[in-house]
Protein backbone atom coordinates (compact mmCIF):
# COMPACT_ATOMS: atom_id res chain seq x y z
CA UNK A 1 0.00 0.00 0.00
CA UNK A 2 3.14 2.37 0.46
CA UNK A 3 3.43 2.90 -3.11
CA UNK A 4 0.04 4.75 -3.29
CA UNK A 5 1.00 7.42 -1.35
CA UNK A 6 4.26 8.70 -3.50
CA UNK A 7 5.12 7.76 -7.53
CA UNK A 8 8.17 5.83 -8.40
CA UNK A 9 11.33 7.43 -7.67
CA UNK A 10 13.05 9.31 -10.66
CA UNK A 11 16.86 9.82 -10.04
CA UNK A 12 16.49 13.60 -8.88
CA UNK A 13 13.75 11.89 -6.20
CA UNK A 14 15.81 9.14 -5.43
CA UNK A 15 18.50 11.11 -4.68
CA UNK A 16 16.57 13.27 -2.17
CA UNK A 17 15.47 10.05 -0.42
CA UNK A 18 18.79 8.96 -0.29
CA UNK A 19 19.79 12.31 1.28
CA UNK A 20 16.83 12.16 3.63
CA UNK A 21 17.76 8.72 4.44
CA UNK A 22 21.10 9.43 5.09
CA UNK A 23 19.99 12.02 7.63
CA UNK A 24 17.33 9.77 9.44
CA UNK A 25 20.41 7.35 9.83
CA UNK A 26 22.65 9.69 11.29
CA UNK A 27 19.73 11.43 13.37
CA UNK A 28 18.93 8.02 14.94
CA UNK A 29 22.29 6.61 15.31
CA UNK A 30 23.05 9.88 17.02
CA UNK A 31 20.48 9.27 19.89
CA UNK A 32 21.21 5.71 20.12
CA UNK A 33 25.03 6.65 19.87
CA UNK A 34 24.58 9.33 22.81
CA UNK A 35 22.29 6.97 24.95
CA UNK A 36 24.95 4.36 24.79
CA UNK A 37 27.76 7.36 25.28
CA UNK A 38 26.16 8.30 28.43
CA UNK A 39 25.99 4.60 29.67
CA UNK A 40 29.47 3.97 29.36
CA UNK A 41 30.33 7.28 30.36
CA UNK A 42 28.50 6.68 33.78
CA UNK A 43 30.21 3.88 33.89
CA UNK A 44 27.23 1.48 33.14
CA UNK A 45 29.13 -1.36 31.03
CA UNK A 46 32.22 -1.89 33.62
CA UNK A 47 32.90 -5.50 34.76
CA UNK A 48 31.81 -4.55 38.31
CA UNK A 49 28.36 -3.13 37.68
CA UNK A 50 27.75 -6.60 35.80
CA UNK A 51 29.42 -9.01 37.50
CA UNK A 52 26.37 -9.44 40.08
CA UNK A 53 24.28 -11.26 37.04
CA UNK A 54 27.55 -13.63 36.65
CA UNK A 55 26.93 -15.50 39.80
CA UNK A 56 25.06 -18.68 39.18
CA UNK A 57 22.83 -17.95 42.47
CA UNK A 58 21.55 -14.42 40.71
CA UNK A 59 20.78 -16.56 37.67
CA UNK A 60 18.74 -19.18 38.79
CA UNK A 61 16.92 -16.76 41.31
CA UNK A 62 16.34 -14.72 37.60
CA UNK A 63 15.17 -17.84 36.32
CA UNK A 64 12.80 -18.62 38.92
CA UNK A 65 11.21 -15.08 38.28
CA UNK A 66 11.12 -15.60 35.00
CA UNK A 67 9.10 -18.27 36.42
CA UNK A 68 6.94 -16.92 37.98
CA UNK A 69 6.09 -14.42 35.66
CA UNK A 70 5.35 -17.25 32.74
CA UNK A 71 3.26 -19.17 35.30
CA UNK A 72 0.87 -16.06 36.91
CA UNK A 73 0.54 -15.10 32.47
CA UNK A 74 -0.34 -19.11 31.81
CA UNK A 75 -3.04 -19.41 34.43
CA UNK A 76 -4.25 -15.61 33.94
CA UNK A 77 -4.33 -16.17 30.28
CA UNK A 78 -6.08 -19.92 30.90
CA UNK A 79 -8.99 -18.40 33.33
CA UNK A 80 -9.18 -15.04 31.06
CA UNK A 81 -10.46 -16.56 28.56
CA UNK A 82 -12.77 -19.03 30.36
CA UNK A 83 -14.09 -16.09 31.72
CA UNK A 84 -13.87 -14.01 28.57
CA UNK A 85 -16.41 -17.13 26.78
CA UNK A 86 -18.64 -17.14 29.76
CA UNK A 87 -19.38 -13.36 30.00
CA UNK A 88 -19.78 -13.46 26.23
CA UNK A 89 -22.11 -16.28 26.20
CA UNK A 90 -24.00 -14.10 29.18
CA UNK A 91 -24.08 -11.03 27.28
CA UNK A 92 -25.83 -12.26 24.57
CA UNK A 93 -28.08 -14.65 27.07
CA UNK A 94 -31.87 -14.31 26.07
CA UNK A 95 -32.72 -14.05 29.75
CA UNK A 96 -32.19 -10.68 31.25
CA UNK A 97 -31.46 -11.35 34.87
CA UNK A 98 -28.22 -13.09 33.03
CA UNK A 99 -27.28 -10.82 30.27
CA UNK A 100 -27.24 -7.35 32.59
CA UNK A 101 -25.08 -8.30 35.02
CA UNK A 102 -23.04 -9.90 32.49
CA UNK A 103 -22.78 -6.27 30.52
CA UNK A 104 -22.08 -4.32 33.39
CA UNK A 105 -19.60 -6.59 34.70
CA UNK A 106 -17.95 -6.28 31.58
CA UNK A 107 -18.40 -2.04 31.53
CA UNK A 108 -16.83 -2.34 35.15
CA UNK A 109 -13.62 -4.20 34.60
CA UNK A 110 -13.08 -2.85 31.26
CA UNK A 111 -13.13 1.04 32.88
CA UNK A 112 -11.22 0.33 36.73
CA UNK A 113 -7.41 0.52 36.13
CA UNK A 114 -5.87 -2.86 36.15
CA UNK A 115 -3.04 -1.72 38.94
CA UNK A 116 -6.36 -0.33 41.07
CA UNK A 117 -7.92 -3.57 40.55
CA UNK A 118 -4.68 -5.85 41.76
CA UNK A 119 -4.78 -3.11 44.82
CA UNK A 120 -8.44 -3.80 45.42
CA UNK A 121 -7.34 -7.44 45.34
CA UNK A 122 -4.40 -7.30 47.27
CA UNK A 123 -4.76 -4.64 50.09
CA UNK A 124 -8.52 -4.10 50.01
CA UNK A 125 -10.30 -7.86 50.37
CA UNK A 126 -8.09 -8.32 53.38
CA UNK A 127 -9.11 -5.46 55.21
CA UNK A 128 -12.71 -7.07 54.93
CA UNK A 129 -11.99 -10.25 56.53
CA UNK A 130 -10.70 -12.12 53.21
CA UNK A 131 -7.84 -14.30 54.48
CA UNK A 132 -4.97 -15.95 52.23
CA UNK A 133 -4.78 -12.88 49.56
CA UNK A 134 -0.97 -13.82 48.17
CA UNK A 135 0.34 -11.67 45.74
CA UNK A 136 -0.05 -14.64 42.59
CA UNK A 137 -3.49 -14.63 43.43
CA UNK A 138 -3.90 -10.45 43.16
CA UNK A 139 -1.83 -10.58 40.21
CA UNK A 140 -3.85 -13.65 38.29
CA UNK A 141 -7.23 -12.43 39.35
CA UNK A 142 -6.38 -8.60 38.41
CA UNK A 143 -5.80 -9.68 34.84
CA UNK A 144 -8.02 -12.36 34.55
CA UNK A 145 -11.01 -10.17 35.32
CA UNK A 146 -9.64 -7.60 32.96
CA UNK A 147 -8.34 -9.38 30.36
CA UNK A 148 -11.43 -11.17 30.68
CA UNK A 149 -13.52 -8.64 30.34
CA UNK A 150 -11.75 -7.63 26.88
CA UNK A 151 -11.89 -11.01 25.87
CA UNK A 152 -16.21 -11.29 26.36
CA UNK A 153 -16.08 -8.34 24.46
CA UNK A 154 -13.80 -9.86 21.62
CA UNK A 155 -15.85 -13.04 21.40
CA UNK A 156 -19.34 -11.59 21.83
CA UNK A 157 -18.30 -9.30 18.27
CA UNK A 158 -17.32 -12.87 16.95
CA UNK A 159 -20.51 -14.46 17.84
CA UNK A 160 -22.40 -11.65 16.02
CA UNK A 161 -20.47 -11.69 12.85
CA UNK A 162 -21.53 -15.05 12.40
CA UNK A 163 -24.20 -15.14 9.85
CA UNK A 164 -27.44 -15.81 11.17
CA UNK A 165 -28.42 -18.88 9.41
CA UNK A 166 -26.08 -20.93 11.41
CA UNK A 167 -27.80 -20.26 14.38
CA UNK A 168 -31.00 -21.21 12.64
CA UNK A 169 -29.59 -24.46 11.07
CA UNK A 170 -28.63 -25.44 14.48
CA UNK A 171 -31.96 -24.62 16.08
CA UNK A 172 -33.66 -26.02 12.80
CA UNK A 173 -32.17 -29.74 13.68
CA UNK A 174 -33.39 -30.05 16.86
CA UNK A 175 -30.46 -28.42 19.41
CA UNK A 176 -30.98 -26.54 22.40
CA UNK A 177 -29.65 -23.22 22.58
CA UNK A 178 -26.76 -23.62 25.05
CA UNK A 179 -25.77 -26.53 22.68
CA UNK A 180 -25.91 -24.16 19.26
CA UNK A 181 -23.51 -21.64 21.42
CA UNK A 182 -21.41 -23.99 22.58
CA UNK A 183 -20.90 -26.72 19.50
CA UNK A 184 -21.85 -24.18 16.48
CA UNK A 185 -21.13 -20.37 17.41
CA UNK A 186 -18.33 -20.22 19.94
CA UNK A 187 -15.98 -22.45 18.02
CA UNK A 188 -16.15 -20.43 14.86
CA UNK A 189 -15.95 -17.42 16.81
CA UNK A 190 -13.09 -18.20 19.01
CA UNK A 191 -11.60 -19.24 15.49
CA UNK A 192 -11.98 -15.77 13.90
CA UNK A 193 -11.47 -13.74 17.32
CA UNK A 194 -8.03 -16.46 17.60
CA UNK A 195 -5.58 -13.20 15.80
CA UNK A 196 -7.16 -11.29 18.76
CA UNK A 197 -6.95 -13.31 21.81
CA UNK A 198 -3.59 -13.92 20.86
CA UNK A 199 -2.76 -10.24 21.08
CA UNK A 200 -4.30 -9.71 24.39
CA UNK A 201 -1.96 -12.91 25.57
CA UNK A 202 0.73 -10.30 24.64
CA UNK A 203 -0.78 -7.77 27.00
CA UNK A 204 -1.19 -10.07 29.72
CA UNK A 205 2.21 -11.18 29.54
CA UNK A 206 3.19 -7.29 29.78
CA UNK A 207 0.73 -6.58 32.38
CA UNK A 208 2.28 -9.28 34.70
CA UNK A 209 4.80 -6.57 35.14
CA UNK A 210 2.35 -4.66 37.48
CA UNK A 211 2.78 -7.34 40.12
CA UNK A 212 6.12 -5.53 40.36
CA UNK A 213 4.01 -2.79 42.10
CA UNK A 214 2.04 -5.24 44.59
CA UNK A 215 5.22 -7.09 45.76
CA UNK A 216 5.09 -10.02 43.38
CA UNK A 217 7.74 -11.84 42.94
CA UNK A 218 8.29 -11.60 39.26
CA UNK A 219 11.74 -10.24 36.87
CA UNK A 220 10.83 -6.70 37.51
CA UNK A 221 10.52 -7.31 41.61
CA UNK A 222 14.35 -9.00 41.12
CA UNK A 223 15.40 -6.71 39.06
CA UNK A 224 14.88 -4.12 41.36
CA UNK A 225 16.46 -5.67 44.32
CA UNK A 226 19.49 -6.87 42.41
CA UNK A 227 19.74 -3.23 40.90
CA UNK A 228 20.20 -1.83 44.40
CA UNK A 229 22.50 -4.06 45.56
CA UNK A 230 24.98 -1.76 46.94
CA UNK A 231 28.49 -3.62 47.48
CA UNK A 232 27.91 -4.10 43.48
CA UNK A 233 27.68 -0.54 42.68
CA UNK A 234 23.88 -0.44 42.46
CA UNK A 235 23.73 -1.76 38.81
CA UNK A 236 19.70 -0.59 38.38
CA UNK A 237 20.88 -0.32 34.42
CA UNK A 238 22.30 -3.57 34.29
CA UNK A 239 19.34 -4.71 35.67
CA UNK A 240 16.61 -2.75 33.80
CA UNK A 241 18.39 -4.17 30.61
CA UNK A 242 18.60 -8.26 31.67
CA UNK A 243 14.92 -7.24 32.41
CA UNK A 244 14.29 -5.82 29.46
CA UNK A 245 15.73 -8.48 27.47
CA UNK A 246 14.05 -11.27 28.91
CA UNK A 247 10.05 -9.13 28.56
CA UNK A 248 10.83 -8.30 24.88
CA UNK A 249 12.17 -12.29 24.25
CA UNK A 250 8.92 -13.69 25.24
CA UNK A 251 6.22 -11.15 23.58
CA UNK A 252 8.54 -11.18 20.63
CA UNK A 253 7.88 -15.09 20.96
CA UNK A 254 4.46 -14.60 21.68
CA UNK A 255 3.79 -12.11 18.72
CA UNK A 256 5.37 -14.45 16.28
CA UNK A 257 3.17 -16.96 17.33
CA UNK A 258 0.62 -14.90 17.07
CA UNK A 259 1.19 -13.35 13.80
CA UNK A 260 2.27 -17.00 11.89
CA UNK A 261 -1.45 -18.38 13.08
CA UNK A 262 -3.05 -15.37 11.87
CA UNK A 263 -0.92 -16.28 8.48
CA UNK A 264 -1.91 -19.61 8.48
CA UNK A 265 -5.82 -18.90 9.40
CA UNK A 266 -6.32 -16.64 6.61
CA UNK A 267 -5.02 -18.52 4.13
CA UNK A 268 -7.31 -21.44 5.29
CA UNK A 269 -10.40 -18.98 4.64
CA UNK A 270 -8.88 -18.17 1.49
CA UNK A 271 -9.72 -21.62 0.51
CA UNK A 272 -12.66 -21.87 1.98
CA UNK A 273 -14.02 -18.73 0.46
CA UNK A 274 -13.31 -20.02 -3.16
CA UNK A 275 -15.55 -23.40 -1.96
CA UNK A 276 -18.30 -20.63 -1.10
CA UNK A 277 -17.79 -18.66 -3.92
CA UNK A 278 -20.27 -20.92 -6.26
CA UNK A 279 -23.36 -19.73 -3.93
CA UNK A 280 -23.07 -16.17 -3.88
CA UNK A 281 -26.52 -15.85 -3.66
CA UNK A 282 -27.51 -17.52 -0.39
CA UNK A 283 -26.08 -15.57 1.91
CA UNK A 284 -25.92 -17.57 5.30
CA UNK A 285 -23.93 -20.43 3.17
CA UNK A 286 -21.10 -18.15 1.93
CA UNK A 287 -19.65 -17.94 5.60
CA UNK A 288 -17.71 -20.00 6.89
CA UNK B 1 -18.40 8.26 51.88
CA UNK B 2 -16.18 10.15 55.35
CA UNK B 3 -13.24 8.28 53.62
CA UNK B 4 -13.36 11.01 50.66
CA UNK B 5 -14.94 14.13 52.52
CA UNK B 6 -12.07 13.82 55.33
CA UNK B 7 -9.60 13.21 52.86
CA UNK B 8 -10.53 15.45 49.66
CA UNK B 9 -7.36 17.15 49.43
CA UNK B 10 -5.59 13.56 49.13
CA UNK B 11 -8.12 13.04 46.24
CA UNK B 12 -7.79 16.34 44.25
CA UNK B 13 -4.19 16.45 44.60
CA UNK B 14 -4.21 13.07 43.38
CA UNK B 15 -6.49 12.94 40.39
CA UNK B 16 -5.10 16.87 39.59
CA UNK B 17 -1.68 14.91 38.85
CA UNK B 18 -3.28 11.77 37.18
CA UNK B 19 -5.26 14.63 35.13
CA UNK B 20 -1.40 16.55 34.17
CA UNK B 21 0.44 13.03 33.72
CA UNK B 22 -2.42 12.21 31.01
CA UNK B 23 -3.02 15.66 29.48
CA UNK B 24 0.88 15.84 28.72
CA UNK B 25 1.54 12.71 27.46
CA UNK B 26 -1.19 12.53 25.28
CA UNK B 27 -0.39 15.47 23.15
CA UNK B 28 3.02 14.08 23.27
CA UNK B 29 2.02 10.73 22.17
CA UNK B 30 -0.35 12.13 19.81
CA UNK B 31 2.88 14.41 18.21
CA UNK B 32 5.05 11.45 18.30
CA UNK B 33 2.79 8.76 17.01
CA UNK B 34 1.98 10.51 13.84
CA UNK B 35 5.14 11.48 13.25
CA UNK B 36 5.90 7.76 13.58
CA UNK B 37 3.04 6.37 11.94
CA UNK B 38 3.91 8.64 8.95
CA UNK B 39 7.35 7.37 9.13
CA UNK B 40 6.22 3.58 8.81
CA UNK B 41 4.63 4.29 5.32
CA UNK B 42 7.40 7.22 3.79
CA UNK B 43 9.43 6.41 0.65
CA UNK B 44 12.61 6.43 2.89
CA UNK B 45 13.68 2.45 3.63
CA UNK B 46 15.82 4.22 6.41
CA UNK B 47 12.80 5.96 7.89
CA UNK B 48 10.13 3.26 7.45
CA UNK B 49 12.98 0.65 9.41
CA UNK B 50 13.62 3.23 12.50
CA UNK B 51 9.76 3.26 12.77
CA UNK B 52 9.56 -0.34 12.56
CA UNK B 53 12.05 -1.20 14.86
CA UNK B 54 11.12 1.25 17.52
CA UNK B 55 7.55 0.51 17.56
CA UNK B 56 7.73 -3.47 17.43
CA UNK B 57 10.68 -2.99 20.28
CA UNK B 58 8.82 -0.72 23.00
CA UNK B 59 4.94 -2.18 21.89
CA UNK B 60 6.80 -5.56 23.49
CA UNK B 61 7.93 -4.41 26.75
CA UNK B 62 5.77 -3.99 29.56
CA UNK B 63 5.27 -0.25 30.69
CA UNK B 64 5.91 -0.69 33.78
CA UNK B 65 9.46 -1.62 32.98
CA UNK B 66 9.44 1.56 30.60
CA UNK B 67 8.79 3.74 33.84
CA UNK B 68 10.81 1.54 35.84
CA UNK B 69 13.95 2.59 33.87
CA UNK B 70 12.77 6.46 33.54
CA UNK B 71 11.96 6.99 36.81
CA UNK B 72 15.34 4.81 38.44
CA UNK B 73 17.54 4.34 35.76
CA UNK B 74 17.74 7.84 34.27
CA UNK B 75 19.16 9.60 37.67
CA UNK B 76 22.13 7.49 37.27
CA UNK B 77 23.11 8.39 33.79
CA UNK B 78 24.55 11.65 34.75
CA UNK B 79 22.17 13.60 32.37
CA UNK B 80 20.17 17.02 33.67
CA UNK B 81 17.83 15.53 36.91
CA UNK B 82 13.90 15.51 35.71
CA UNK B 83 11.54 14.90 38.38
CA UNK B 84 9.53 11.94 38.79
CA UNK B 85 6.23 13.66 37.22
CA UNK B 86 8.57 14.53 34.10
CA UNK B 87 9.65 11.02 33.93
CA UNK B 88 6.85 9.69 33.96
CA UNK B 89 5.26 11.73 30.78
CA UNK B 90 8.46 10.99 28.89
CA UNK B 91 7.51 6.99 29.90
CA UNK B 92 4.52 7.26 29.27
CA UNK B 93 4.43 9.46 25.77
CA UNK B 94 7.14 7.16 24.27
CA UNK B 95 5.00 3.90 25.14
CA UNK B 96 1.53 5.46 23.76
CA UNK B 97 3.14 6.97 20.91
CA UNK B 98 3.89 3.36 19.48
CA UNK B 99 -0.18 2.11 20.29
CA UNK B 100 -1.17 5.89 18.17
CA UNK B 101 1.51 5.17 15.44
CA UNK B 102 -0.17 1.76 14.55
CA UNK B 103 -3.83 3.00 15.06
CA UNK B 104 -2.74 5.87 12.52
CA UNK B 105 -1.10 3.73 10.05
CA UNK B 106 -4.10 1.17 9.97
CA UNK B 107 -6.48 4.40 9.45
CA UNK B 108 -4.18 5.35 6.21
CA UNK B 109 -5.02 2.12 5.39
CA UNK B 110 -8.67 2.65 5.17
CA UNK B 111 -8.68 6.04 3.26
CA UNK B 112 -9.31 4.71 -0.48
CA UNK B 113 -6.71 4.65 -2.91
CA UNK B 114 -8.33 7.00 -5.19
CA UNK B 115 -7.82 9.77 -2.81
CA UNK B 116 -4.02 9.54 -2.88
CA UNK B 117 -4.08 8.87 -6.43
CA UNK B 118 -5.70 11.86 -6.77
CA UNK B 119 -3.38 13.46 -4.80
CA UNK B 120 -0.58 12.37 -6.66
CA UNK B 121 -2.11 12.99 -10.34
CA UNK B 122 -2.64 16.67 -9.19
CA UNK B 123 1.34 16.52 -8.49
CA UNK B 124 1.43 16.81 -4.56
CA UNK B 125 4.54 15.20 -3.02
CA UNK B 126 4.44 12.72 -0.88
CA UNK B 127 4.47 15.07 2.66
CA UNK B 128 1.69 17.33 1.11
CA UNK B 129 0.02 13.84 0.11
CA UNK B 130 -0.07 12.43 3.59
CA UNK B 131 -0.85 15.78 5.70
CA UNK B 132 -3.52 17.27 3.47
CA UNK B 133 -5.18 14.29 1.74
CA UNK B 134 -4.60 11.27 3.59
CA UNK B 135 -3.85 11.82 7.36
CA UNK B 136 -7.25 14.54 7.68
CA UNK B 137 -9.39 11.74 6.55
CA UNK B 138 -7.36 8.54 8.27
CA UNK B 139 -7.57 10.35 11.51
CA UNK B 140 -11.52 10.67 11.64
CA UNK B 141 -11.51 7.30 10.42
CA UNK B 142 -9.79 6.03 13.82
CA UNK B 143 -11.41 7.92 16.06
CA UNK B 144 -12.80 5.46 18.24
CA UNK B 145 -9.51 3.27 18.11
CA UNK B 146 -7.16 6.34 18.99
CA UNK B 147 -9.96 7.01 22.43
CA UNK B 148 -8.94 3.21 22.80
CA UNK B 149 -5.45 4.05 23.04
CA UNK B 150 -6.13 7.44 25.09
CA UNK B 151 -8.18 5.44 27.77
CA UNK B 152 -5.81 2.95 28.09
CA UNK B 153 -3.51 5.72 28.41
CA UNK B 154 -5.82 7.18 31.33
CA UNK B 155 -5.91 3.83 32.97
CA UNK B 156 -2.06 3.20 32.65
CA UNK B 157 -1.00 6.21 34.42
CA UNK B 158 -1.90 4.65 37.82
CA UNK B 159 1.42 2.62 37.18
CA UNK B 160 3.36 6.15 38.01
CA UNK B 161 2.19 5.34 41.91
CA UNK B 162 4.89 2.64 41.48
CA UNK B 163 7.29 5.50 41.16
CA UNK B 164 6.79 7.94 43.29
CA UNK B 165 4.97 10.54 41.67
CA UNK B 166 2.00 11.65 43.75
CA UNK B 167 -1.40 10.44 41.70
CA UNK B 168 -4.62 8.72 41.94
CA UNK B 169 -3.00 5.17 42.29
CA UNK B 170 -0.71 6.43 45.54
CA UNK B 171 -3.82 7.84 47.21
CA UNK B 172 -4.74 4.28 49.03
CA UNK B 173 -0.40 4.42 50.30
CA UNK B 174 -1.16 7.72 51.30
CA UNK B 175 -4.61 7.13 52.91
CA UNK B 176 -3.20 4.30 54.95
CA UNK B 177 -0.76 6.27 56.37
CA UNK B 178 -4.28 8.46 57.53
CA UNK B 179 -5.83 5.23 59.01
CA UNK B 180 -8.29 5.10 56.42
CA UNK B 181 -9.65 1.91 55.46
CA UNK B 182 -8.01 0.64 51.96
CA UNK B 183 -11.42 -0.96 50.33
CA UNK B 184 -12.69 2.19 51.12
CA UNK B 185 -10.10 4.60 49.41
CA UNK B 186 -9.90 2.13 46.58
CA UNK B 187 -13.06 1.87 46.29
CA UNK B 188 -13.51 5.59 45.60
CA UNK B 189 -10.41 5.91 43.56
CA UNK B 190 -11.85 3.35 41.05
CA UNK B 191 -15.55 5.11 40.84
CA UNK B 192 -13.74 8.53 39.96
CA UNK B 193 -12.11 6.39 37.25
CA UNK B 194 -14.95 4.86 35.66
CA UNK B 195 -16.49 8.84 35.67
CA UNK B 196 -13.23 9.71 33.60
CA UNK B 197 -13.53 6.75 31.56
CA UNK B 198 -17.56 7.40 30.99
CA UNK B 199 -16.32 11.44 30.38
CA UNK B 200 -13.48 10.04 27.15
CA UNK B 201 -15.81 7.80 26.25
CA UNK B 202 -19.12 10.84 26.04
CA UNK B 203 -15.96 13.00 23.80
CA UNK B 204 -15.33 10.16 21.74
CA UNK B 205 -18.54 9.54 20.67
CA UNK B 206 -18.84 13.32 20.22
CA UNK B 207 -16.16 13.16 17.91
CA UNK B 208 -17.24 10.67 15.91
CA UNK B 209 -20.51 12.43 15.13
CA UNK B 210 -18.63 15.58 14.22
CA UNK B 211 -16.15 14.15 11.90
CA UNK B 212 -17.76 11.07 10.54
CA UNK B 213 -16.86 10.83 7.27
CA UNK B 214 -19.96 10.13 4.30
CA UNK B 215 -18.61 7.30 2.36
Amino acid sequence: MTSVLFDAPGPKARARYLLVGILATVLVLGVVGFIILRLAESGQFTAAKWRIFSFPLVQQTILQATGATLSAFATAAVLSIILGALLAVGKLSDHRWVSVPSYWIVELFRAVPLLILMMIIYYGLPSLGVQGITPFAAVVAGLTLYNGSVLAEAFRAGIESLPKGQKEAGLAIGLRKGQVMSLILFPQAFRAMLPLVLAQLVVILKDTALGFIVTYNEILFQAKYFGSQAQYGSPIIPAAMVAGAIYIGLCLILSGIAKLVEIRLRKGRKGKVLEATPAPGGGGMAGD
Amino acid sequence: MSTLLDNLDLFTEGFKNTLILFFFSAIFALILGTVVGAMRVSPVPAARAAGTVYVNLVRNTPLTLILFFFALGYPKLGLPQISFMVAAIIGLSLYTATYIAETIRSGINTVPIGQAEAARAIGLDFGQTLSLVVLPQALRAVIPPLFSVLIALLKNTTIAAGFSVMEAGSIRANLSERGEPAMASLLWVAFFFIVLVALLSLLQRHFEKKWKVAR
